[in-house]
């Protein structure tokens, strides 16, 4: 049964992710975390920044290792199975027959279509995860690190694997303290 | 020999392609037409458009279809096995290593420190899809499609999978 969903989960992220890879984050979002219930918030947070850090298409990463933790080796194959598999069939199916189908004023209408609705499904997320940083951060902090990133990526184009690795690192070689005050002060004098 | 190469082809983009699938089109095209001249750059476009034209991810879609085209259904396989199965080996194992340890708090501490940056990862991804719907359709149709998709997803808390379809359908008869 856990193998169904998982095809069916994933096999709608797969399908319905238009616009690449990304696009499918708020939507596996969705099935894993709301629907279904396999991870909670943190997990999922954890899952999208090592899959940021890493190399490799974003999709396939986030599916493998849910199918993976959900339900081990066959839980990952099918997960991967049932996202890109459907749109692989259908992109060679496609280009071998009928060439112009992308051409087709609809069809295009409809890729065009679906684009701001990924983006709202995105800000939503962007906004669950500004939240949370707050919540476990302290305003200050959460907005500390915001301006700080966007500083670095957008101005100083660093690349996020490079600045995501080097905030792992940060949090791995700080030291702990005991009593949560002396913590947050540490965390601020620290950034 | 062929296979050998598939798997070369696809393996290189994958495992340097930072950044999700997206970026690894470019790698892809320099291994697929300037090293081995498999397609042309026009055919390579079409490829292209093709997969931007259909959902899911867009690096399995061009390895699946380009090893396929060079190698049959096991070339295929290849292409998306090199793509897909060094990154994610790698994303298992580190995140089975964290999870073992995830009451420690230096690991809870990761996770709240990376939240911020990922926010604003997606915060960029967010504008970019908005830009390109600016771009594609025009301010009014996209502040439509914002406003309506954001009732049903957000106020009434439709499917996402529904307010696609419904996308879908509405670019088909309004967008064309």
């Amino acid at each position: 049964m856990k193998q169904v969903d998982l095809f069916l989960a994933f096999f709608r992220v797969g399908m319905l992710g238009y616009g690449g890879g990304p696009s499918s984050i708020p939507l596996v979002h969705k099935e894993v975390v709301e629907k279904y219930k396999w991870m909670n918030e943190d997990d999922f947070a954890d899952v999208l920044a090592l899959g940021n850090t890493l190399p490799g298409p974003i999709a396939t990463k986030m599916a493998g290792y849910i199918g993976y933790r959900v339900a081990g080796i066959i839980g990952m194959i099918n997960a991967v199975f049932a996202t890109i598999t459907p749109t692989i069939i259908l992109m060679i199916v496609l280009l071998t027959s009928l060439s112009s189908f992308k051409n087709l004023p609809w069809v295009s209408g409809m890729t065009k279509a679906v684009v701001p609705v990924v983006g709202v499904m995105l800000a939503t997320l962007t906004w669950d995860f500004f939240k949370k940083s707050k919540n476990t951060l302290g305003i200050r902090n959460a907005c500390l690190i915001v301006g700080a990133s966007l500083v670095l990526l957008e101005v100083f184009h660093f690349h996020p694997a490079i600045l995501i690795g080097a905030l792992l690192l940060f949090a791995l070689v700080k030291k702990d303290k005991t009593g949560n005050d002396k913590q947050n002060e540490e965390r601020g004098g620290g950034l | 020999m062929i296979y050998w190469h598939i798997f070369l082809a696809f393996f290189i983009p994958g495992i340097v392609g930072y950044g999700g699938g997206p970026a690894s089109i470019p790698l892809v095209e320099n291994e697929v037409v300037g090293r081995y001249g498999w397609l042309s750059v026009t055919e390579f476009s079409e490829v292209l458009a093709m997969g931007n034209a259909l959902p899911g991810p867009i690096a399995t879609k061009m390895a699946g279809y380009i090893g396929f085209q060079q190698g049959g259904i096991f070339g295929a396989a290849i292409g998306i096995f090199a793509t897909v199965a060094p990154s994610l080996i790698l994303m298992i194992i580190l995140l089975s290593v964290l999870y073992r340890h995830k009451d420690s708090p230096k690991v809870k501490r990761m996770t709240n420190y990376v939240r911020p940056t990922i926010a604003v990862l997606l915060g960029v991804m967010t504008l970019n899809f908005f830009t390109t719907a600016y771009e594609g359709i025009g301010i009014l149709q996209t502040l439509i499609l914002i406003v309506a998709s954001f009732i049903l997803l957000e106020k009434w808390k439709v499917h996402p999978a529904f307010v696609i379809v419904g996308a879908l359908a509405y670019g088909a008869v309004f967008l064309a």
